[in-house]
């Protein structure tokens, strides 16, 4: 038994002792480090660029400018490739750009023999702009005489359904009807570890890339697009990575790294992007801007919700109308059985790029969702925990967006274990008399679904490879990524489950190389439990077959009697008795001259299904309504996300994403001047994400039901821990203060105007 | 300018000539340190957390020529006989380790913590205060308060 089981994780002996190596720790003799010349406005076109006075400065050895770079644009996200090109990503960018589109944008670079020498130079570019007018508001950007960002237009994508029914006939039978508007922030990923990948090249015509990236084999597709070079000669590397969270599910420095290491003739070129620049120039969170209405009976059965949202991408596209589609569709089956009508547009801004973020578009469109819920559940006078059990989608019922049934659908027990767990009622008596005085207490719920990947939007394939190596323990190499959430953990697991040996014999290699790492798409969308979880399945079942097979070759015993025991071979029936150990066994298949040969497995996998998560947050906060400041009392996370693999890791993915959501209620805004385009806080001292002082303690639990379609009854779990959170602590700072944000982050900057718009101060 | 300088780190003597310019987190990582990371580079983050003379710095803002005849302290070091310290293990039992970038840093000023309360009655605040210089982006921080509290407790 290892599925189920909070054993260590595999890399946390390499991570506490300083061993494991991230992309900056290999030391590359000759190394040169890049430099982006960046744009200090955030809207215009250079008209001039002179780069003599750098180029003079000793130790610079390349400059290259937006003049140099192949003029095919391409696309960033890291999706897997769309055959139908109808649906391909925006293909928006050029490695170095003559037209800015925000603060920052790479218009030059420039390699030196040290990150100083090439700071310094980049100083030394004079540039000189035709600037525009900055477009950075819904309103100015969708204003019809607005300049077009992009030769496209200021539209990234649209689209629009109504399912479950007509919103029309549903509007008539709704007796309380409801309407708001909500919005969210941006936000941005601030994983520990900047952006950094290097590049140099090796027998003949060859690159070969080291980065720190979510998406290995997507990343060698996007380079090939971006720098016209044969796939088949690019090579990316992911050694250990320090935080992703979707901001390197894009393929943000790859390319140019790559590209100047062919043009300076395989030189190594190291590109390590500042906090600064990482915060402002690679990814963001996309801001949403929702307009919502809803309907319910008096009973409290919810009738309708229609939401209207607008999404802004910002400088360019990168998963562009992607997000506002996932986060719409993920909803869906949250509350299945009312119409649900969602209309919503991506936009471009002259401020930084939105991208893939830790639940893609959800937490968004979440937010917005259950602020209506919360607000028509008072409207109504029932209790909104009440609302929300009575509303919530049961297994059986169909998802009404795909029309598929919801085999496992936990969110009415999350609900129900919650309001124990975090004793609902007996709060809700006791801050009765607390809703006066400066301090003032309330509680909030709020629930989520999700998805366990992106089928059928795109391809699910992962894959897995297990050897059995001469000593008997097995290596296990799959595409999908370890980037800090545990997989490699959970996957040799899973080997270990299936196989029957013992899961310290087991090894995921971390380190992934597309040149011989099997093919899967990366660590985005929560997916790889649940899809190449089913690979590992199908491969440790091939591997335990071909090692019995091989027992019965050399033991003489029928296999059918055989199973594995963690590290040997015994009969079925009689467990304690050894027929052969799994190191004789594979010693023999290698070595033996007549017989046997290396014992491995492979299989590369396609998934048809996905199925969706579920969970709700409970909180408990106390408004100090003079300061305009939020204390968390209490919090609690309550999950479907199916089996667990193992309960420690889970608490971890659990833990981080309600600290990001605490963080995006509270604290965390990315701004950017509304006239000027100009970005405010791109640091960590600035930009506010929670320190442990800001940290209430964390507390979470799971439903766990059993997912047929995945191998282990696995669902997502990764990114769905951050959506239902800041959802919560609006509702219960309306449940304490009587006054409802409608926008994040709900810092005292906001909550001031608010609290003095309702007369409270 | 040059400057030569004298200084202990992980129990080792060095003797070094270096650039005046020169920072403790890229001396220390160009002695191959690597575990003394950079997040930010201006004192943010604490992820180049080491200990000097057991006190807990930012070693990204902590000028090279500054450790003339002084210790140092890296995770690297905190490894005896081939054992890793009760605080690099409490944080492996605790899962207080997911992708690992701010963990070094992290255990070394939960390391100067545990030597200095060792015994002590301690709460939660109090751990938090202590560690409110570094910046941990994957675990919400309560494993990491999970894994001083048993450290602490033995
Ligand atoms: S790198 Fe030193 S504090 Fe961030
Ligand atoms: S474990 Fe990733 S930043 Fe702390």
């Amino acid at each position: 038994m290892s599925v189920g089981i909070a054993v260590e994780r595999k890399d946390a002996l390499a991570k506490v002792s300083g061993r494991a190596k991230f992309t900056e720790d290999f030391s590359v003799k000759g190394l040169k480090h890049a430099v982006y010349v960046r744009s200090t406005i955030a809207h215009g076109r250079v008209i001039k660029i002179d780069t003599q006075k750098a180029r003079e400065i000793e130790g610079v050895r390349a400059i290259f400018t937006y003049e140099d770079v192949p003029k095919n644009l391409f696309a960033t996200a890291g999706h897997p490739y769309a055959i139908d090109r109808a649906a391909a990503d925006v293909a928006d960018r050029l490695m170095l750009t003559q037209d800015i589109r925000l603060e920052g944008d790479e218009i030059a670079i420039v390699v030196a023999d040290t990150e100083l020498i090439a700071h310094r130079a980049a100083a030394q570019v004079e540039v000189e702009y035709e600037p525009y007018a900055a477009l950075v508001t819904p309103e100015a950007i969708l204003a019809p005489d607005a300049r077009k960002i992009h030769p496209g237009g200021n539209v990234v994508g649209a689209h629009s359904y109504e399912v479950g029914g007509e919103i029309k006939t549903a509007e008539k039978e709704a007796e309380i009807v409801l309407e708001g508007e909500y919005s969210t922030a941006m936000v941005q990923h601030c994983h520990l570890e900047n952006h950094i990948a290097y590049a140099y090249m090796e027998d003949g015509d060859n690159i070969i890339i080291v980065s720190s990236t979510q998406i290995p084999h997507i990343s060698r597709r996007i380079v090939s697009e971006a720098i016209n070079f044969p796939l088949g000669n690019i090579k990316v590397v992911k050694p250990f990575i320090g935080g992703g969270f979707g901001a390197k599910q894009d393929v943000i420095i790859e390319p140019i790294v790559a590209f100047l290491t062919m043009k300076m003739n395989g030189t190594p070129v190291q590109l390590n992007l500042s906090r600064e620049e990482t915060i402002a120039t690679t990814r963001t969170r996309h801001p949403f801007y929702g307009k919502a209405k809803g309907g319910m009976t008096r009973e409290g059965e919810l009738k309708f919700l229609d939401l209207d949202v607008v999404s802004v991408t910002g400088a360019y596209a990168s998963h562009g109308h992607s997000i506002a589609i996932a986060g719409g569709s993920k909803t869906c089956t949250m509350y299945p059985r009312a119409v649900i009508r969602y209309n919503a547009k991506t936009i471009y801004a002259n401020m930084p790029c939105a991208g893939a973020m830790r639940a893609y578009g959800t937490p968004q469109v979440v937010f917005i969702t259950e602020c209506l819920m919360e607000d028509m559940a008072r409207k109504a006078g029932i209790d909104p925990l009440d609302f929300r059990i009575k509303n919530v989608g049961l297994p059986g019922d169909t998802n009404p967006y795909n029309k598929q049934k919801i085999l496992t659908h936990g969110l009415q027990e999350c609900l129900i274990k919650g309001r124990e767990l975090f004793d609902w009622d007996g709060k809700k008596a006791a801050y009765v008399d607390k809703k006066t005085g400066v301090i003032r207490s309330g509680i909030g719920v709020a629930c989520f679904s999700y998805a366990s990947g992106t089928y059928p939007g795109n391809v699910e394939i992962a894959s897995c490879r297990l050897i059995l190596n001469p000593d008997g323990s097995v290596h296990v190499h799959v595409g999908a990524t370890e980037i800090g959430q545990g997989s490699d953990t959970a996957f040799a697991q899973m080997a270990a489950e299936t196989t029957g040996i013992n899961y310290a014999d087991v090894k995921v290699i971390s380190t992934q190389d597309t040149d011989y790492t099997p093919f899967d798409t990366g660590a985005y969308a929560s997916r790889q439990t649940y899809v190449n979880g089913q690979a590992v399945y199908k491969a440790a079942v091939e591997l335990r077959e071909k090692i019995l097979s091989y027992a019965e070759k050399v033991t003489g015993q029928a296999k059918e009697a055989l199973t594995i025991a963690g590290d040997r071979v015994v009969y079925h029936a009689q467990p304690e008795t050894m027929l052969i150990t799994l190191r004789d066994l594979a010693t023999d298949s290698y070595y033996h001259k007549n017989r046997g040969g290396q014992i491995t497995s492979e299989v590369s996998f396609k998934t048809q299904t996905n199925a969706p998560s579920f969970g709700c947050t409970f909180v408990a906060v106390d408004v100090d309504i003079e300061l305009c400041k939020v204390t968390i009392k209490q919090i609690i996370n309550v999950h479907d996300s199916g089996k667990i693999i193992n309960p420690m890791t889970a608490k971890g993915q659990v833990h981080g994403g309600m600290f990001m959501s605490i963080g995006a209620a509270l604290f965390e805004e990315l701004l950017v001047d509304e006239t000027s385009g100009r970005i405010y806080n791109n640091n960590l001292l600035d930009y506010k994400f929670p320190t442990i002082t800001d940290m209430p303690d964390l507390d979470c639990a799971f439903v766990e039901t059993d997912e047929p379609t995945s191998s282990y009854g696995v669902k997502s779990l990764g990114e769905p821990p951050t959506i239902s959170p800041a959802p919560a602590i609006r509702n219960a700072i309306l449940d304490a203060t009587g006054v409802a944000p409608d926008r994040l982050p709900m810092s005292p900057k906001n909550l001031f105007e608010q609290f003095k718009q309702a007369g409270l101060i | 300018m040059r400057e030569t300088i004298s200084f202990v780190v992980n129990g080792e003597h060095y003797s070094k000539n270096i650039d005046v310019r020169l920072s403790l987190l890229e001396l220390l990582r160009e002695e191959g340190l690597t575990s003394v990371k950079h997040g930010c580079g201006v004192g943010e983050c604490g992820a180049c957390t080491v200990l000097i003379d057991n006190t807990p710095i930012d070693s990204c803002m902590y000028l090279a020529v500054w450790v003339d005849g002084k210790t140092i302290r890296t995770v690297e070091g905190e490894i005896k006989d081939g054992k890793i310290s009760q605080v690099q293990q409490s944080y492996i039992d605790a899962g207080a380790v997911q992708c690992g970038y701010c963990t070094p840093g992290f255990i070394m000023t939960s390391t100067a913590f545990v030597e200095k309360h060792k015994g002590q009655n301690v709460d939660r605040d109090e751990i938090r205060k202590e560690h409110a210089g570094n910046l941990c982006r994957c675990t919400g921080y309560e494993t990491i308060i999970c894994a001083v509290e048993s450290c602490l407790k033995d």
